[in-house]
């Protein structure tokens, strides 16, 4: 199987799905001539053409709003936020009509749109550019939020949420594009909802997801040389959430860890410790901890962004001290 | 026009106003619940516009809603049940007053977010302009839109795509009990458009023929490729914002003197002088609403509530 990186499987994810589908177009700031600010859409606009690949003004109301639109009026949107950062300025657009407008006129509008969106810290962009604020979309019914950790991942979710008759809001992260993996050349679909074991193991559970993921496989290997076997489970997607993996695995390892990037007050740690202390209270012999950020506006300075994301080290002690 | 279509648009407009004063009955009897925006006074412009507008031409407006759903053509009866809150209201009494639609009647909403829907109309003409239909979206709202964001936005992206949307402000004076002046840098709201280079006209909202002859002639411009337009409809609403407005912001005079240009009242003097309709054929339009909108009551009042279990459908579509 051809070892791509994620930009390649996300750029492939969508081509793929623009040729087959003469309804699905991208709009977005620098996604045509430019190519896209993280180089996913590069070739785009000299293949599909600028009806199909649409640089729009800086304008992300207008941006969601026109993909809200179209997506009612029976195209299949892809409206791009070029960082998370920017999805404020459509928040409006994002909860109170793409998240709503199905169930608000009783079934009668469809809102097929995918938004697709960059997150993340750890560029050295300042607090404004660098948030992970994942758990803020996920708070709202309606919407379908999903964050890839794998390239393989990445390819089948996005092809499933451009296929999607539900508003899907697709964060990748920023510091991920390059990350390698195994993805068949064959076409497949991953199914939108569904958590996943990516590393089995009997000691602990990991409960991640995107950049997370990252972090807990690399902390599972060096926990792996003192013989510490620890379970990963990728929730992919945060909306609707899958905890039937995570209190399966718990159930099995009585033990938890939630690792995100985000904040940690009010967010998919929380959310997740809730579920399993609801769910498989009885199977505990440790409380859940979580690694997550510190409780500041990320900094510009590279020392202090570092101290206040969650590293490998942060996992494998938050792992030792729930044994 | 033939006589058929003048006696139609009088029907609607008293329709509207009927339902309007049957509604807000009904509210006072706590049988409405939430906010009630009603369109009294503006009749005239939703009754326009949707005379103009060809069956492939989108329509979407703000929370003031009840007219465009009337004129639309669903029927009082649904429209009276949404109010109500009942399983036979179009949006299965999930979505109230402010969330009227019918997608079968190109009727897209019913939007409670001031301004929020100019975007989400953007989108829709960008579908028409995609798939190489011919049909215009038209897109109303207050002029309080007129100063958030999203308006901005909206306008730019049409122009910027040529894209085949009516962009109609009811321009009724007030945001809420805030007058245009006290809060739009310009007062004549249609200059906003000149901005944008979007050409721009105004016309009397409480004369439904000026509205339809504004409304079709801007409909045809930008169906022939000319890209978007912006109509002001001036207008006034008889009553208060929503229900439960003191209405400390106005004069009771200025309201008096606006009631004298009741567009119903206006419409009915044109039949009658133009010679296109009689007193008693009149008359009888008004009975017949009167009773149309007596079953419509009853009809909404004697609906079930929604089962239970619809509490949890149509959060996804898939």
């Amino acid at each position: 199987m051809p070892r791509i990186t994620m930009r390649q499987a996300i750029s492939q994810a969508l081509w793929e799905e623009m040729e087959r589908d003469e309804r699905v177009f991208i709009m977005g700031e620098e996604v045509g001539i430019w190519g896209g600010t993280y180089a996913v859409t590069k070739g785009f606009y000299d293949h599909f053409g600028e009806k199909r690949v649409r640089d729009t003004p800086i304008a992300e109301a207008a941006i969601v709003g026109a993909g809200i639109g179209a997506a009612m009026a029976g195209l299949r949107p892809i409206s791009e936020l070029m960082t998370v950062n920017f999805a404020f300025s459509a928040m409006d657009h994002i909860v109170n009509e793409a998240a709503k407008m199905h169930y608000m006129f009783g079934g009668q509008m469809r809102v097929p749109l995918v938004i697709r969106t960059v997150g993340g810290g750890g560029r050295q962009l300042g607090a404004t550019h660098s948030q992970t604020p994942d758990a803020v979309f996920a708070h709202f019914p309606g919407l379908k939020v999903v964050a890839p950790g794998t390239p393989y991942d990445a390819k089948g979710l996005l092809k499933a949420a451009i296929r999607s008759d539900d508003p899907v809001f697709f964060i990748e992260h920023a510091t991920m594009y390059q990350v390698r993996g195994e993805v068949p050349e064959e076409e497949y679909l991953v199914p939108i909802g569904e958590s996943k074991i990516q590393r089995p193991g009997r000691d602990a559970t990991i409960i991640t997801y995107s950049k997370g993921l990252d972090w807990s496989l690399k902390a599972a290997d060096q926990l792996a040389k003192e013989g510490i076997e620890v379970e990963v489970v990728d929730l992919r997607t945060l909306r609707p959430l899958d905890m039937e993996p995570v209190v399966a695995s718990v159930q099995r390892t009585n033990r938890a860890v939630v690792v995100e990037e985000g904040w940690r007050s009010y967010g998919v740690g929380a959310e997740v410790a809730a579920r399993i202390q609801e769910e498989a209270f009885d199977y505990l012999d440790a409380p859940v901890l979580r690694v997550a950020q510190k409780e500041v506006p990320l900094p510009y300075n590279r020392t202090l962004e570092q101290s206040a994301l969650p590293q490998v080290a942060d996992v494998v002690r938050a792992v030792k001290e729930v044994l | 026009m033939e006589k058929d279509t003048h006696l139609d648009i009088y029907h609607q407009m008293v329709l509207i106003r009927r339902v309007e004063e049957r509604a807000t009955e009904l509210y006072q009897q706590g049988k409405i619940g939430g906010f009630l925006h009603l369109y009294i006074g503006q009749e005239a412009v939703s009754t326009g516009l949707v005379a103009a507008r060809r069956p492939q031409d989108r329509i979407i407006t703000a929370y003031r809603d009840h007219g465009v759903a009337l004129n639309v053509g669903i029927p009082a009866t649904q429209v009276l049940a949404e109010l109500l809150g009942k399983a036979t209201g179009m949006s299965k009494g999930k979505g109230g007053s402010m969330h009227m639609a019918d997608v079968e009647r190109n009727f897209w909403g019913g939007h409670a977010i001031v301004g929020a829907h100019l975007p989400i109309a953007a989108g829709m003409a960008l579908a028409d302009q995609y798939s190489g239909s011919n049909g215009v979206t038209i897109c109303m709202f207050g002029d309080g839109a007129t100063n958030i964001g999203f308006f901005h936005e909206a306008l730019n992206l049409s122009k910027v795509w040529n894209l085949p949307v009516l962009w109609v402000c009811e321009n009724n004076r007030y945001g809420m009990g805030t007058a245009v002046k006290r809060a739009s840098a310009v007062d004549e709201i249609r200059q906003k458009a000149n901005g944008y280079g979007i050409p721009n006209a105004a016309v009397d909202g409480m004369d439904v023929m000026a509205v339809r002859q504004a409304a079709g002639e801007a409909l045809e411009k930008i169906r022939a490729g000319e890209g978007p337009f912006l109509l002001e409809a001036l207008t006034y609403r008889f009553r208060g914002h929503s229900m439960g407005d003191p209405e400390r912001y106005r004069d009771s005079s200025e309201v008096k003197k606006w009631q004298e240009n009741d567009p119903i009242g206006i419409y009915r003097a044109y039949l009658t002088a133009e010679g296109l309709a009689i007193e008693p054929e009149l008359d009888a339009i008004e009975n017949s609403v009167e009773e149309e909108v007596q079953a419509a009551v009853q009809f909404a009042e004697s609906s079930p509530e929604p089962a239970p279990e619809e509490l949890f459908t149509d959060v996804y579509a898939a």
